[in-house]
């Protein structure tokens, strides 16, 4: 085990104060010396795109790496809702301070204070920079922008286009870096994916890269990486994330030294479309902003939740009165709005007692009816028509506004379940959509390697225990137009003497000859299951043993269970094809195998961590009405987690300190 | 369902390509792409090569997938890319065509993938406002009227498929690029460097091997995201525009 002291290196100050004083006060490098130094930054979604494209106007040579075609194909792309930011155009009460507390308390204590606050107070900045860029956020008559409401919050601050918020986004951090890409201050290296980290006298200076078109092996030189590679809740096989989307780069840190911070953290989304057989390939999400206006339920009785998951009734065929609506009962305050891992939990909960709505018996319903009558009415109204307006013309016109904010989700719903949500209320449940937890970084978003930095859902750093909705977009974006622009500078400031790094020393090169090893070793095994079969069999063991609920029982199985399942992938996986070419099944082939050892590392923090927080419950840790019950004086603290080069998994530990918000039970009631 | 798959495949962009027949067992609540999971995890069980194909988020939004289904940019439904489309519109006993996307700008790399990265070259020639991070002014003190921003939006939606190209007779990239000038152009952040952006865009499209448009409106008809050719008739006068009036 190694001697690692973990130092947030939080500034000194009030936490109003800190950032803007750390910003005034920290080291610079100056215009002439950024053009001698280079950064190679991994991964073009949200906070890669915006990272590289800041770091190169700001003049640094930027190498920028994406294992997609294009960069603009990176997973941000299909965020829908939103993205928060405290403008307060709504004058309802929203503040900078606010939104740092929905964020800390939303993410149940568990996340860093400082960190938390320069992240609300980045968030009004990127909605004047998207606006800038020409993404089209949604607007109001008289030309201003919109605002709605997301989970576990008070007050209307989330922007958005559509349901489309994300790809808006991303095309707009995309254009940002092209326009660099077309200067030379960055260069973009599409469809090479990172396979290693190099480390050069214990700091960060380079990658090895596979060409995925021509298979061949490349050494990149710089003083500096950031990685901005994305979450892994694909070790679940399902997910909600994108098919390549994976934890490799992270992961390749972590076998270099780098720690895995509170890696059972998973948001467990409670509006997704349901598993409907075993070939499912990924969920889809129908986003949180349904929420404002969908209101969740199902039948009070077991024979009628029975009668519609044999197909003899539909859910409309329920009476009002034989209906639940549980979490307006259970949660008066929130309502249907309560944050994410609650609202999961809670659908968990109405499917465990039997009356869940698919034929699987795991989903819920989400209904517009009532959404739909009230915008007809207030329509009728504005348009004159009086009061005797017929109840069908009501439903044409509610219709209509419901279509207007959420056409495109509706869309998307009818296609993949060929059912119509206008009509029948939408069956939905919950699933694996984001990951808090991530490499451990310090205030500077520095790992604990030197030189390595980690950005957006690849840190661990904002979001605690469970994150807010329309948050991650903001964290993205901060962390790479407002944040690592600055801190980057703490580190680089100390190499302006440090010449150009050479990629042929020798460690490039025994980093280049260890990837290739573990390529050969891969292929040569020449067994008898595809990568796929193991990567479903890892997923389910994780969401049977680390999903919604867990326990010590399940967790130590599951431990053995994908210790086993790992050592009959080194010997019987199938990988046809070869290195040397444009090869999807060995790509697969390396990442299902960096699954397969995170996956462990997951449920070894979830049996450590003895209480029930945000995403992780434990069924041993809960109040008498089955709410999580924290353990404040025993768990505030980051778990980061080495994989040592004796292949021992440690624990290290931040400690958390609060001192600007009392740690109280989360009460949505 | 039984399907019979006539499946596209070539080794490399050198190779010669050719049609093989396969056969494969779907159900009709599966994916287009879910199904070709199924054939392809059926070859790897005969130890054969899996069939090539581009695919990444399987909701609709990202861009990669790239193929055409009994001639058809995304296959029979409107408005719906390859991977949200369902084998509940297939029948039971159908021959299902499934070849790449083709063009000149986008050669084939194996199977059914195709490089488009002639479309990230063109987005570098001008399809961006120059602003530098943190010189942004407050994002409400420019109100922007609703249905003009409605309308950029509608333009933006592109997710940079291709399908258009792949349905032009010519090859064309018109919708693509005329799209990603609305979407700026229309918008008073991106009024300022307008001309420019439309000239230096429409060269680059040519330059890449895209083909002249000639207003069949197929790329309208197939595009998954039904970006209009009303973006075409106003490129077409924006570039006009810039010619006789530019610098």
């Amino acid at each position: 085990m190694s001697n690692i002291k973990l130092e947030s290196n939080v500034p000194e100050g009030p936490l109003a104060e800190k950032w803007t004083k750390y910003r005034g006060s920290m080291n610079l490098v100056a215009p002439n010396n950024k053009r001698r130094i280079d950064v190679i930054v991994v991964g073009t979604g949200l906070a890669g795109a915006s990272a590289a494209a800041t770091l190169g106007e700001l003049g640094y040579n930027v190498h920028v790496f994406t294992f997609h075609d294009s960069p603009r194909r990176a997973h941000s792309i299909a965020a829908q809702g939103g993205i928060n930011a405290a403008k307060n155009y709504q004058n309802d009460g929203d503040s900078v301070y606010r939104l740092f507390y929905d964020t800390i308390k939303g993410g149940d204590y568990r996340s860093r204070e400082a960190n938390v606050h320069r992240l609300a107070e980045a968030s009004t900045d990127i909605i004047d920079q998207c606006v800038a860029q020409g993404v089209p956020f949604a607007r109001e008559y008289g030309g201003l922008l919109a605002n709605r409401s997301f989970g576990g919050v008070q007050v209307s601050r989330t922007f958005y286009a559509r349901g489309q918020t994300g790809q808006q986004l991303l095309i707009g951090a995309y254009q940002a870096l092209s326009r660099q890409v077309a200067t030379g201050k960055v260069k973009l290296y599409n469809r090479h994916e990172m396979l290693d980290l190099v480390k050069v006298d214990g700091k960060a200076r380079g990658i090895i890269t596979r060409n995925l078109l021509t298979g061949k092996l490349e050494r990149f030189a710089a003083h500096c990486v950031v990685l901005a590679t994305g979450g892994y809740g694909n070790v679940f096989y399902l997910s909600t994330n994108a098919m390549g989307s994976n934890v490799s780069a992270g992961w390749r840190a972590v076998r270099k030294g780098a720690l895995m911070a509170n890696p059972c953290f998973t948001q467990i989304h409670p509006t997704c479309i349901p598993v409907s057989g075993e070939y499912q390939s990924k969920l889809t999400l129908m986003s949180e902003s349904l929420r404002n206006d969908g209101r969740v339920w199902v039948p009070k009785k077991a024979e009628d939740a029975a009668a519609i998951r044999e197909g003899r009734m539909k859910g409309n065929d329920i009476a009002e009165e034989d209906r639940d609506y549980y979490l307006e009962r259970r949660y008066p305050a929130f309502g249907n709005l309560v944050p994410r891992d609650v609202a999961s939990r809670a659908a968990k909960t109405a499917c465990d007692e039997g009356n869940g709505v698919a034929p699987t018996g795991l989903a819920v319903f989400l209904d517009f009816a009532a959404a739909i009558e009230r915008y007809g009415k207030a329509e009728a109204y504005s348009l004159g028509l009086g009061d005797n307006v017929s109840d069908a013309k009501i439903r044409e016109l509610g219709e209509k506004v419901v279509e207007q904010k959420y056409g495109n989700l509706f869309e998307m719903y009818e296609k993949i379940t060929g059912e119509n949500p206008y009509k029948n209320p939408m069956k939905i449940f919950p699933a694996v959509h984001y990951t808090m937890g991530g490499l451990w970084v310090d205030y500077n978003l520095e790992t604990n390697v030197s030189g390595l930095f980690a950005l957006g859902e690849a840190n661990f750093s904002d979001h605690g225990a469970n994150r807010l909705g329309a948050s991650a977009l903001m964290q993205g974006l901060a962390d790479g137009y407002f944040v690592i622009p600055y801190t980057i500078g703490q580190f680089l400031s100390k190499e302006i003497r440090t010449p150009k790094i050479k990629n042929d020393s020798p460690e490039f090169m025994a980093a280049e000859k260890a990837v290739q090893e573990r390529l050969d070793k891969l292929l040569n095994i020449k067994g008898n299951q595809s990568v796929e079969s193991f990567h479903r069999r890892l997923g389910k063991y994780m969401w049977e043993y680390c999903g919604m609920a867990r326990n010590a029982e399940g967790l130590n199985k599951g431990i053995k269970l994908i210790q086993a399942l790992r050592e009959e992938f080194y010997k019987d996986v199938f990988i046809p094809g070869a290195a040397d070419e444009y090869n999807p099944e060995l790509e697969k082939a390396t990442r299902v195998a960096d699954f397969l050892e995170l996956g462990e590392v997951m449920m070894r923090d979830a049996l450590n961590r003895e209480e029930s927080c945000g995403g992780h419950f434990r069924e041993e840790y809960k109040t008498e009405d089955g709410e999580a019950r924290r353990n404040d004086e025993d768990f505030t603290y980051v778990a980061a987690w080495e994989w040592d080069e004796e292949n021992n998994i440690n624990l290290h530990k931040e400690q958390l300190e609060f001192n600007n918000v009392e740690l109280k039970t989360r009460s949505y009631k | 369902m039984n399907l019979q798959l006539k499946i596209w495949r070539q080794k490399n962009a050198e190779s010669k390509g050719y049609f093989e027949t396969y056969k494969v067992e779907a159900t009709e609540h599966m994916s287009f792409l879910e199904m070709l999971d199924v054939l392809n995890e059926q070859l790897i069980q005969e130890k054969k090569e899996p069939v090539v194909f581009e695919h990444d988020c399987r909701e609709g939004i990202c861009g990669a997938c790239s193929m055409v289904i009994n001639g058809q940019p995304h296959g029979p439904m409107a408005a719906t890319t390859t991977c949200q489309l369902h084998m509940r519109h297939f029948k039971n006993g159908q021959t299902i065509t499934i070849e790449p996307f083709r063009a000149k700008a986008f050669p084939i790399l194996k199977d059914l993938s195709v490089d488009r990265s002639s479309f990230d070259s063109i987005i570098q020639s001008g399809g961006y406002i120059s602003v530098n991070t943190g010189q942004a002014p407050d994002g409400n003190s420019i109100p922007i009227e609703k249905d003009l921003a409605g309308k950029a939006f509608d333009a933006a939606t592109c997710i940079g498929c291709g399908a258009c190209v792949a349905a032009c007779p010519n090859g064309s990239a018109m919708l693509f690029t005329s799209a990603k000038v609305s979407h700026l152009g229309l918008l008073p952040q991106g009024e300022v460097e307008h001309k420019r952006r439309v000239k230096n865009m429409v060269e680059q499209m040519d330059k890449e091997g895209f083909g002249m448009c000639s207003n069949t409106k197929a790329c309208e008809a197939e595009c998954p995201k039904e970006i209009s050719v009303e973006n075409i008739a106003r490129l077409n006068r924006n570039y006009m525009n810039s010619i006789l009036t530019g610098e």
